[in-house]
């Protein structure tokens, strides 16, 4: 079911609207079952609808294209998502998501992953939470470090662009000290929440912070995330995607933002459990990875 | 307003605020009246045959095939069409489309109205669209336009509708297309 649910009835084709018939055909699922998939095969597939609706030059759209390509089987994963930019792209991809309540992504994921063992014990199914700062770290705090406690074999992946942005600018949790936004005129007076750093004494075997500014090394991590949150136990990635209408950039900035900041506050932090350093060299062996 | 129940919550003018209600197995329900399902699939034919732009709204239960039935009922569909003499505009996705659909190609449960205003569409059947949508769908539609709907339904219908045909299956849609081709006929169209 987890493909066929995306194959249209030959009846309707004529009727559908090509992007869609184009999501169906040229997605990636159920190719390269014996290799990693990755960005090389990002030109010719399709997995995002180009008219999405995210702000022109968002890094938010290129790294959700860095993610959908590292999955390593997207017909076998569902990504939970919560309110935010990234909600937006849901309805143009094709993947099986779930939309949550904000904030409660985790506490989702941990169901579905759940029944989802239980339903298909023979089958690898993937749980991917994918959510920006606000709902992972702020308002949903709670349910992401109660599912590292638990040890859910869930991946979440949080699009850090560091402010509530769709709502206009507000401050988050993730927001730096001293930034001021639209909706925060006084400046941030405490320091930006060390996510990774949580995620590691929570209980993350693989935790990471970094940009999306490198395509190879998003695709990367996220495979190495999957893959150990589906053998040993929960993994965090943190991904800069900066707003680049609330921090005043232009639509071709984002990246020259992010290289900067690969310097600065997203300086490349990476913590892999010993279990998981170990699980990580048999997947390279076996060339999983 | 200290009476009011939760219907008057409703922005619109909900079908079971005027006392309408979903018919009792193995009846239809036409406007505000129970019937016959052969009467309310006469009546359903007519209404398509002779109103301006009829459209079938084919919601995911029938666009995907993701089981025998769903692909039976496609093919049904498609003759349904022929016979009605009507368009077909795809409900592929439920969720909300952001800045926009296109209202020539597409429905979107959240704002129906926009593909029946654009396409000036008089006679519409919603199938294969999950019920919880089709709720929303069906008020939208019957505040917002003029549009006659018709729910053909797996399940208990929808009071929202013009018209409601319950617990259809593929053996009742050939029944339906079996009326429709004698109904085309007495019309001669």
């Amino acid at each position: 079911m987890g493909l066929d649910i995306y194959k249209i009835n030959p009846e309707f084709k004529d009727i559908m609207p090509q992007e869609i018939i184009d999501l169906e055909e040229n997605a990636t699922w159920a190719q390269n079952q014996t290799k990693p998939r990755g960005i090389k095969e990002l030109p010719e597939t399709k997995e995002l609808l180009e008219e999405h609706s995210l702000c022109a030059g968002c890094p938010e759209a290129a790294a959700l294209r860095y993610v959908l390509s590292a999955l390593p089987k997207p017909e076998d994963t569902v990504i939970v998502n919560s309110t935010g930019c990234t909600s937006l792209m849901f309805p143009h991809i094709a993947l099986h998501t779930v939309h949550s309540l904000f904030g409660n992504q985790n506490a989702v994921a941990s169901g579905i992953k759940r029944v989802l063992n239980w339903r298909f014990p023979d089958i690898e199914k993937d749980v991917v939470v994918l959510a920006g700062d606000g709902a992972t770290v702020d308002i949903g705090l709670d349910y992401t470090l109660q599912s590292f406690f638990r040890q859910e074999n869930i991946t979440t992946i949080c699009f850090d662009n560091e402010v509530y942005a769709n709502t206009g600018g507000q401050e988050s949790g993730m927001t730096p000290k001293g930034q001021v936004f639209k909706m925060a005129p006084t400046g941030k007076k405490f320091e930006k929440v060390k996510m990774w750093e949580l995620a590691k004494t929570s209980g993350c075997h693989y935790s990471i912070n970094m940009t999306a500014s490198a395509p190879k090394a998003v695709a990367k991590a996220v495979r190495e995330a999957i893959l150990i949150a589906r053998e040993i136990g929960p993994t965090y990635l943190n991904i800069y995607t900066p707003c680049i209408l609330e921090i005043g950039l232009s639509a071709n900035e984002g990246l020259g933002e992010m290289k900067d900041q690969d310097k600065d506050r997203f300086a490349s932090y990476k913590y892999v459990s010993p279990e998981a350093e170990e699980f990580l060299k048999k997947c390279k062996a076996e060339g999983r990875l | 307003m200290a009476n009011q129940g939760p219907t008057y919550y409703s922005p619109y003018p909900t079908a079971v605020y005027e006392g309408v209600i979903t018919p009792p197995e193995g009846k239809a329900l036409l406007l505000t009246d129970v019937v016959d399902e052969e009467i309310a699939m006469r009546e359903i034919a007519k209404v398509m045959l002779t109103s301006e732009n009829a459209t079938i709204f084919p919601g995911p239960q029938v666009l995907y095939g993701y089981n025998e039935e769903a692909k039976k009922k496609a093919k049904l569909i498609k003759e349904m069409a022929e016979v009605l003499n009507s368009k077909m505009i795809p409900m592929y996705d439920y969720r909300p489309k952001y800045p926009k659909i296109d209202a020539e190609v597409e429905i979107n449960p959240n704002h129906p109205n926009l593909t029946i205003w654009h396409n000036n569409i008089k006679a519409a059947i919603f199938i294969g669209v999950h019920c919880h949508y089709a709720n929303v769908a069906l008020k939208i539609v019957r505040a917002e336009t003029d549009c006659y709907t018709v729910a053909i339904c797996g399940l208990s219908g929808h009071e929202d509708a013009m018209a409601t045909l319950r617990d259809q299956h593929s053996s009742e849609l050939e029944k339906f297309i079996k009326i429709a081709k004698e109904v085309k006929a007495e019309l001669g169209k």
